[in-house]
């Protein structure tokens, strides 16, 4: 199964709409590459998921072309296009046992009974169920179920499989666990995997790339790091992550660095993403974990804020403190081992690296 | 002493594994079965008013409908010395009675007489040979004529010769038992002569035949609910929630209106002047003088009652394919195979605890069905039931209704239990 190439998937101008009047999909171009894990992550009904269903042949693009491995796909039906797929309720197939499951597209493939049995024996090995061929899917557990439903999507060798949110039903610790299984088998098969979530950390753990969706459109196509560390919008910077936000108005730009002028009055220095004159408006970003709170004066912005409520979170403390006219900035400070003396109410100075937050834009 | 305090706790853990306990000493059971047993004298009290209904307006008159079918106790009631005095006679002697015989049967006439219950002996006795119903009715009306001085015996012969032939007091003497099994041998066209039980003639052989129609027919109903019903089924149950709650309300629109209705409907559909064959002559698929036949037959029964019966199909479809996901078929879509492998593999599979169901409502429904057969099944398509009915209505042979009522319900019993061994009634799902 090693030998595997994965599938080049393009999307060319799609749109998609189901009433003919509202536009589900709009203008998606995309270009998955052979062997790559992408991730499509947005809210529910930012069309992520009829992005899949139009890749795996359930719903037709209303506009534009889809190709797999440069071959138009739109007038090819679901069971030709050859992708594997899983789904959110792992679709086990309830009156065949773990095995026939498996080797129901094998025997539509109208493969030879020996060498079904030696795919079967060898995907169920591959997500460890090799003892549970016999099994219905009812006597399962659910994550038991949803490595079937990933072996049945993998066993008949396809260069693609989609995956529609497939670790939705699963408790935290369990999900956590199918996500690095997956990411292993993906890494160990080759294929393509086009997945989809509304999970950012799932998108950040498992992807290449990650394409982050909103009202039908990407709003950024990036591997995680660059998704985190430079967020394109304001809306990307909200929705990966924690991040405070601060509004204001932008008062000089020197290259990258831009001076803005808080609602408040506080002068900051922040990165420019997406700002282009003096004048404009923006929302700052900043991620809570980059606030210095021990040791700010090195920084170059200074602030001071009012402690309002400490959060013991083990690892991390977590601040809430009023800073700058918001009433919920956000800092996670680590936890060293030394005890620190402050109250709930007290005044604290906190301070940033001006490359730490961004200027972005403020329509939101 | 160390060691036997060792061993004291030990046996103590013991008797807490193999009898659980409560803090007071009781044993867990007991004190579980003293708890709930207040909530279970509750639930009882709750549905008591049913059970109660259901006991003394179902139970009990299917009770007392099957004792009908084997109670024989007239003949012994109304004759208790002449049943006492023929008991002691051979027929197979080739002799008449002797005389103490019909001194006694003419004690009790008399009494039977003066209580005008010897007729309804007659009708009674006439069930199973033609003629003793005017026997007994003439008999009775020459009863005041009888001389307690005579011989008993002449005086009968001179009533009525019948009284001379050794088959009439056969009869009697045969029916005379307080239970019978004559009403089950007639209901499978079988009777007892001097010879022991034999098919009755030919042209007297009736409930076999109808049994077998009934069931015959009862399958074939079945099979077109299922053939009508699957697609309308899977619409229902594909369709966006809106438009499948409207179609539901027209699956059950028959419902709302009266069987009666529904079922002259259909005559006025069906009929050779009807709806039907009028529309069929105008396209010219059918010559005027060459109109179908579909009404007051097999056909006529089966249409109406396919058209009657097709909602208890639908809604245990429905609601089995409700449950089905739709990601079973797109799995196996995406898996390779066609819509026809995926609807045989897949998707059918899946519905067979509906089809079960519904079957079962259908054909149960069908095989006692019957307002629908009586009015459009003229003499070809009338159903068991339709005899059982005339029985109780128009012949009062209740004791033969009863035997072929519980046939049919046996029947149905038997059906019932080879269908749990074909298909497992576990595997039948209303919803």
């Amino acid at each position: 199964m090693s030998s595997i190439k994965g599938a080049a998937v393009r999307f060319e101008k799609v749109q998609k709409s189901y009433d003919g009047e509202n536009l589900v999909v709009k203008d998606l171009n995309l270009d998955i590459a052979p062997g790559e894990f992408l991730t499509m992550l947005g809210p529910s009904g930012s069309g992520k998921t009829t992005c899949l269903m139009m890749l795996a042949g359930f719903e037709p693009a209303t506009h534009g072309e889809i190709f797999l491995n440069d071959k138009p796909i739109n007038n090819v039906p679901p069971y030709k296009r050859g992708i594997g797929m899983v789904f959110q309720n792992y679709a086990l197939f309830p009156h065949m046992s773990v095995a026939e499951n498996l080797a129901f597209p094998l025997q539509i493939r109208k493969m030879n009974k020996a060498d079904q049995e030696a795919k079967v024996k060898r995907a169920l090995e591959m997500v460890e169920l090799g003892a549970f061929g016999n099994r219905r899917p009812a006597q399962l557990s659910g994550g038991q179920q949803q490595r079937v439903a990933v072996a049945r999507a993998l066993v008949f060798d396809p260069e693609l499989v989609l995956m529609d949110e497939p670790l939705g039903a699963l408790d935290k610790q369990l999900r956590e666990q199918m996500q690095y299984e997956i990411k292993h088998i993906h890494e160990n098969l080759g294929v393509s995997v086009v997945y989809v979530t509304h999970d950012q950390t799932e998108a950040l753990t498992m992807s290449d790339r990650v394409a982050v969706f909103e009202d039908g459109r990407i709003q950024q196509l990036s591997p995680p790091n660059v998704l985190y560390e430079s967020p394109k919008n304001s809306f990307v910077a909200q929705f990966i992550g924690e991040n405070n936000k601060l509004s204001g108005t932008v008062t000089a730009i020197n290259g990258d660095v831009c001076e803005v002028k808080l609602d408040d009055g506080t002068m900051l220095k922040a990165e420019v993403v997406n700002v282009s004159k003096v004048g404009e408006r923006t929302l700052i970003s900043l991620r809570p974990e980059r606030v210095e709170f021990d040791d700010p004066s090195k920084q170059e912005n200074v602030v001071e804020g009012k402690i309002l409520e400490i959060l013991y979170l083990g690892d991390h403390l977590r601040v809430v403190m009023s800073v700058c006219g918001n009433p919920e900035f956000i800092v996670k400070v680590r936890n060293r081992g030394q005890t620190r003396p402050m109250k709930a109410g007290e005044t604290h100075k906190i301070g940033w690296a001006a490359h730490d937050c961004k200027a972005l834009d403020s329509v939101q | 002493m160390v060691d036997q305090t060792a061993s004291n706790s030990q046996l103590q853990a013991q008797d807490n594994v193999s009898l659980l306990t409560t803090h007071d000493g009781q044993p867990l059971k007991k004190s579980l079965a003293k708890a709930l047993r207040r909530e279970k004298l509750r639930a009882l009290l709750l549905i008591a008013p049913l059970l109660l209904f259901i006991f003394l307006t179902f139970i009990l008159p299917i009770a007392d409908m099957l004792m009908r079918s084997v109670e024989n106790d007239i003949v012994s009631n109304t004759l208790p010395q002449a049943v006492v005095e023929l008991q002691a006679w051979d027929p197979q002697s080739g002799e008449l009675p002797p005389e103490s015989a019909y001194v006694a049967l003419a004690a009790d006439l008399k009494i039977a007489v003066k209580e005008k219950i010897h007729t309804r002996l007659g009708s009674r006795l006439n069930y199973d040979k033609a003629g003793m119903s005017g026997l007994f009715r003439k008999t009775g009306r020459e009863m005041r004529k009888f001389d307690d001085n005579q011989p008993a015996k002449d005086q009968f012969i001179s009533f009525d010769k019948d009284w001379g032939e050794i088959e009439t007091f056969t009869v009697i003497r045969r029916l005379s038992p307080n239970y019978t099994d004559s009403y089950f041998l007639s209901s499978v066209d079988r009777e007892r002569t001097s010879l022991g039980v034999q098919m009755k003639p030919e042209n007297e052989q009736i409930y076999i035949k109808l049994f077998i129609r009934t069931i015959m027919m009862s399958i074939l109903i079945t099979l077109s609910c299922v053939l009508l019903g699957y697609p309308v089924a899977y619409l229902l149950a594909t369709l966006p929630t809106k438009s499948s709650n409207m179609l539901l309300i027209l699956v059950l629109l028959p419902f709302w209106t009266s069987l009666l209705v529904r079922t002259s409907a259909w005559k006025v559909l069906l009929q050779q002047q009807g709806v039907i064959n009028d529309l069929l002559v105008w396209i010219g698929i059918i010559a005027d003088d060459n109109r179908l036949v579909m009404i007051n037959n097999m056909t006529g029964t089966i249409i109406a009652m396919t058209h009657i019966l097709l909602p208890f199909m639908i809604l245990p479809l429905y609601s089995v394919m409700k449950t089905i996901s739709p990601s079973f078929v797109r799995a196996s879509k995406s898996m390779g195979a066609t819509d026809w492998t995926t609807f045989w593999k897949i998707y059918f599979p899946n519905t067979i605890p509906g089809i079960g169901a519904g079957s079962i409502l259908v054909f149960i429904l069908a095989i006692g069905y019957y307002i629908t057969p009586e009015l459009v099944g003229g003499t070809s398509g009338v159903f068991i039931s339709n005899r059982i009915a005339y029985h109780i209505s128009s012949s009062l042979n209740w004791g033969l209704a009863a035997a072929l009522g519980a046939i049919l319900l046996f029947l149905v019993l038997a059906l019932y239990w080879v269908y749990d061994r074909i298909v497992g009634i576990d595997n039948v799902k209303l919803g």
